[in-house]
């Protein structure tokens, strides 16, 4: 079996497929990749499963050696690869020999890449899923992000290498949005006029302290009318719960299942990737749409995910 | 909709792929268990393309996939599971009992908790073990239980700053409600003792050691049986 010796980890690296939806009723958060859309194109470039389990990088990347070779494809945000320090393409197979090593710097553009490799990452199955959950200590590599020294299984891949790119046209139609769309949320009633206008009128900064939970944004304070008397309640991917004192926080990957305050908005399923790419000290603006153009956005995505044009040869 | 036995039944959407079923709006033991019935019915006659369900105290949240179904075709399916929710006979709840190390270094706001009402660490123990909670829900993490039932004399406000790292196994309150931390995270409740217990084990079937509908009760233990039981 090939393998990946971790020669240093970068800031937050962690195995992650698609997650483990369906355990709601246990506790269990998804979690899963933060960028699914880079992490299922990454995927399709080196002709794995769309779910396959890569690493995902936070902010600064990582350095691996691949010992026996593999084949390999960079997608999401531009770490500025090297292939024993020459630069090399993001989103675009590369094959790399034996002893080869691929490292990565800090981001020049959003919070994430994913390193997807041919084969898979072979890591530990918890409810059906090889993505790790860092709160929990659940998933992935023995439960946590990785470090020096750790070295990570490849699946086993057969049939022959070809190269494959992402045409330039899908490239721009996936650059992640500053302007998030969002639709009512549950208690979006709960605010009155003056404080929606507030809330899409202003633009938010996220701050230090997001992560894969949640994104914590400054700015304006909303204020949720009179009323109130939140009983605890599932909450969706994406909610933008509004805690007290107005900040709001947008709940991500391995959020909580349940939560006790009000959420005015939920950021449509098509932009959830956007949220992944985002970065401390980033600003975003929120944008009101329908349902109708929720769903749509969501049918064009997977239309350009699913389409054979996608890859170019 | 009205179903005139059990109240209000109300569809909200959440998010372009999911949806919020609420049996009222208020803690109720009748409630809790529409939203059990709810959940057993989902769970014995699943729906193609519901990928979730994230029960609360009186709602049940329902995440499907929007590029099949939207929310008034999931409204239409779970209608006639609604309808027959009063036909769900749900089994005798399970009786789990909790060992628990109260006070010192296993529960180090214990002393604060009986300041803040003016009674002695003993008062506050007996009054927490005395009681048979309800799981309204499991939340928050994996294996973290919502328990309804804390003798409001016991009511005491979350810590000013939560503690960015809760040993697993702690044992707090905060306001209302008391409950179990599965396993090391931030928190902000008030700690007064510990189990030895794994609440959450990964490794085992049954991976939660409660489950949403049990009866709890716990059951005071020295530092000798907590030590002796941590070593099993």
């Amino acid at each position: 079996m090939s393998v990946i010796e971790v020669l240093a980890p970068g800031l937050l690296t962690t195995v992650q497929d698609l997650g483990r939806p369906g355990f709601g009723p246990m506790g269990v958060s998804a979690a899963g990749a933060a960028d699914p859309l880079a992490l299922q194109i990454g995927n399709r470039l080196v002709d794995n499963a769309r779910g396959a389990a890569a690493l995902e990088m936070t902010l600064l990347g990582g350095s691996f050696r691949f010992p026996e070779g593999a084949v390999v494809a960079l997608a999401g945000s531009d770490f500025g690869p090297l292939l024993d320090d020459i630069p090399i393409e993001m989103w675009a197979l590369i094959k790399l020999g034996p002893g080869q090593t691929l490292k990565l710097g800090p981001s020049r553009s959003g919070a994430r890449c994913y390193l997807c490799v041919r084969g898979g990452i072979a890591a530990g199955m918890f409810l059906g899923s090889a993505s790790t959950d860092v709160l929990s200590g659940l998933g992935g590599y023995n439960g946590r992000p990785l470090r020096k020294g750790d070295v990570l299984n490849i699946g086993e891949t057969e049939g022959p290498f070809r190269k494959a790119a992402l045409g330039s046209e899908a490239l721009k139609k996936l650059s992640p949005r500053k302007v998030l769309r969002l639709t009512p949320g549950p208690q979006s009633d709960w605010f009155p006029e003056s404080s929606q206008q507030l809330f899409y009128g202003n633009s938010y900064r996220v701050s230090e302290e997001s992560n894969r939970m949640g994104l914590r944004l400054k700015g304006p304070p909303v204020l949720a009318g009179a009323g109130g008397g939140m009983i605890t309640e599932g909450v969706s991917l994406g909610a933008i719960q509004i805690p007290e004192g107005g900040q709001p926080i947008i709940l991500f990957v391995e959020q909580q299942t349940t939560g006790g305050y009000p959420k005015i908005a939920n950021v449509i399923s098509a932009d959830l990737s956007s949220v992944g790419q985002l970065r401390p000290r980033d600003e975003v603006r929120f944008e009101k749409v329908s349902w109708e153009m929720a769903r749509a956005a969501l049918r064009e995505q997977e239309a350009l995910l699913s389409a054979d044009a996608l890859i170019s040869g | 909709m009205l179903t005139p036995a059990r109240g209000i039944v109300r569809f909200q959407p959440a998010s372009d792929q999911s949806l919020i079923i609420y049996f009222g709006d208020e803690i109720t033991i009748a409630a809790h268990q529409q939203v059990i019935r709810l959940l057993r019915l989902l769970e014995t006659e699943p729906v193609a393309g519901i990928r979730n369900l994230n029960p609360g105290y009186c709602s049940l949240l329902i995440s499907f996939d929007g590029l099949h179904l939207q929310h008034s075709d999931v409204e239409e399916i779970l209608r006639p599971y609604i309808q027959r929710l009063d036909e769900v006979r749900l089994p005798e709840p399970r009786k789990v009992e909790i060992p628990v190390c109260y006070g010192n270094e296993y529960g180090p706001d214990l002393n604060d908790v009986a300041a803040f009402h003016g009674m002695t660490a003993e008062q506050v123990v007996n009054l927490h073990a005395s009681v048979i909670y309800v799981v309204y829900f499991l939340g928050f993490v994996p294996g973290f239980a919502y328990l309804g039932g804390l003798r409001k004399e016991l009511s005491t406000p979350r810590l000013p700053a939560p503690r960015p790292r809760v040993p697993r196994g702690s044992v707090g309150i905060a306001g209302e409600q008391t409950g179990v931390y599965p396993l090391a995270t931030p928190g902000g409740w008030r700690l007064i003792g510990q189990t030895p217990i794994d609440m959450f084990r990964p490794e085992r079937e049954e991976m939660s050691v409660l489950k949403i509908g049990d009866q709890v009760r716990f059951m005071p233990i020295s530092p000798d049986k907590f030590a002796a039981l941590k070593s099993q």
